[in-house]
């Protein structure tokens, strides 16, 4: 029977160790190895190799491909002192993984050598059990969790669809929710704006939203903008700096004002709008994709393109259109999955039905094209009661 | 016949069908059919005797523009999406 030293021996003699210091160069270099850390969740708060990636020792086998799906891909594997980290790489090599070497003295060493030590933002116990059914999904897991924490998202109106992706967003523990709304509750909005409720009557809506949604997360800053977005005040509110931004505009101005301040600085777009049954929902993302004057070089005239106050809405249709926006988002600050890029997803709720078209970037497009021709702000109303965005008169300069 | 998708801002005009059939082969041909028979959608879609910029036009799920705009030719079994915009978020 034998030993566990002779165990480690037998498993060190298969495998290839590295030492602390060509590590760190190797590390450091442009084709950088896949760095894992085996060590128990404990070990791992306390601190960890930079750009390392946490895969407890138990879950190695059935999580590895997440880190690298590649078997060819070189991996360095490492523990507290390089023992556990031997029996990592050893299992490694038996799931056929071809260039996996095992950081020898393991962590300890590392630290010995002077080498960084990432100390990690890491989650409270009671952030543990709020997001748990987040942290076990391997895609999202404790890194993505504090990375919604350390998510900005804009809101564009706290109204149908503000209300179910706000809730959503909140509920997920996105940090900061910025919401930008001069209207106040009415009570014709409460057939379906389920952040506001009638004890709520009459208050801005932006201080309704404010309060519930910290009242289902505590973790979310929300900063209120009680105004209507224009052409005066984009630049001060964007200042504060966001990752995405949620259109739920219920109007056109606005919904050109955004696309083109969003594609001036950069920002993507989470897309819906809805009437009686129907919705859309894309991502506008700058230059990955088209913007949304891409998709409508100009808007309807207004006989053409009735809002909801005017042509009515299903009430539950803005909880799934802005339900899809919530999703959207949460891949984007996540960086998983397929963003609605290029593709317009509208939805029938008669039907039920979804449909899918292709949107493409106009490289003639006057705001993302090739040669823009619109570079700052216009006159968003008169641009579209048929001024057509000609008349720059009073434009304002964005940053 | 062709499968055209009425989109809800212009159902009054087809009496509130969400989807009416049209012939012709190619997407313009289509689209003249159908405005031959609903009068009122001619001046909701063309403009200039293009398709309006603030109307998309579908086929298989392609904006008709990156294929051969109104010259692209139809099969029977198509559909074909009319999309406007809509503002509505609240």
């Amino acid at each position: 029977m034998p030993s566990y030293r002779d165990l480690l021996q037998a498993v060190k003699a298969e495998i290839a160790e590295i030492d602390a210091q060509s590590a760190h160069a190797l590390l450091a270099g442009a084709a950088a190895p896949a760095l894992v850390d085996v060590r128990e969740l404990d070990e791992w708060e306390q601190g960890h190799l930079p750009g390392a990636t946490h895969v407890v020792r138990g879950f190695l086998e059935s999580r590895i491909e997440q880190v690298a799906p590649d078997r060819s891909q070189p991996v360095i594997v490492y523990c507290a002192g390089g023992a556990r980290s031997a029996f990592a790489a050893k299992t490694l090599q038996d799931l056929g993984y071809t260039a996996v070497r095992s950081l020898a003295g393991g962590f300890t060493d590392w630290k010995r050598n002077g080498f960084d030590v990432k100390l990690p933002v890491s989650l409270s116990p009671q952030q543990r059990s709020r997001y748990s059914r987040h942290t076990l999904i391997p895609e999202v897991g404790e890194a993505g969790q504090i990375k919604l924490l350390d998510s900005r998202v804009l809101l564009i109106g706290a109204g149908g669809l503000g209300s179910p992706s706000s809730l959503y967003l909140a509920a997920a523990g996105v940090g900061t929710i910025g919401i930008i709304d001069d209207d106040t509750v009415d009570a014709s909005n409460l057939q379906r704006q389920i952040l506001h409720s009638t004890t709520t009557l009459g208050e801005p809506k932006v201080e309704s939203a404010k309060r519930t949604l910290q009242a289902l997360n505590p973790d979310v800053n929300v900063i209120t903008y009680r105004e209507r977005l224009n052409s005066e005040n984009v630049e001060r509110i964007l200042a504060d700096g966001w990752d995405v931004i949620v259109d739920g505009a219920d109007n056109f101005p606005t919904r050109y004002l955004v696309n083109d301040a969003s594609v001036w600085h950069n920002i993507p777009v989470v897309h819906g709008s809805i009437f009686r049954f129907e919705g859309q929902v894309t991502v506008f993302k700058p230059q990955d994709g088209p913007c949304y004057r891409c998709l409508f070089p100009s808007p309807p005239p207004p006989e053409l393109a009735p809002s909801c106050a005017e042509g009515g809405v299903l009430g539950v249709l803005p909880g799934i259109i802005g339900s899809l926006q919530a999703n959207e988002t949460i891949k984007l600050l996540l960086g998983i999955g397929d963003p609605l890029i290029g593709r317009l997803l509208l939805f029938d709720a008669l039907e039920p039905s979804f449909t899918e078209v292709r949107l493409k970037r106009d490289a003639s497009c006057p705001v993302c094209g090739d040669h823009p021709s619109i570079t700052e702000y216009i006159d968003y109303v008169e641009f579209c009661q048929g001024g057509g965005g000609a008349h720059q008169a009073g434009a304002h300069a964005h940053a | 016949m062709t499968t055209v998708r009425i989109p809800p801002t212009l159902r009054g005009e087809t009496g509130g069908q969400r989807q009416v059939d049209a012939s012709g082969a190619t997407v313009g041909a289509v689209l003249n059919d159908l405005a031959a028979k609903y009068p009122g959608l001619a001046g909701q879609i063309f403009e200039d005797g293009e398709v309006a910029p603030f109307v998309n036009v579908y086929l298989e799920g392609e904006d008709v523009r990156t294929l051969q705009g109104l010259d692209t030719p139809v099969t029977e079994a198509a559909t074909v999406i009319l999309l406007p915009a809509m503002a509505g978020g609240r």
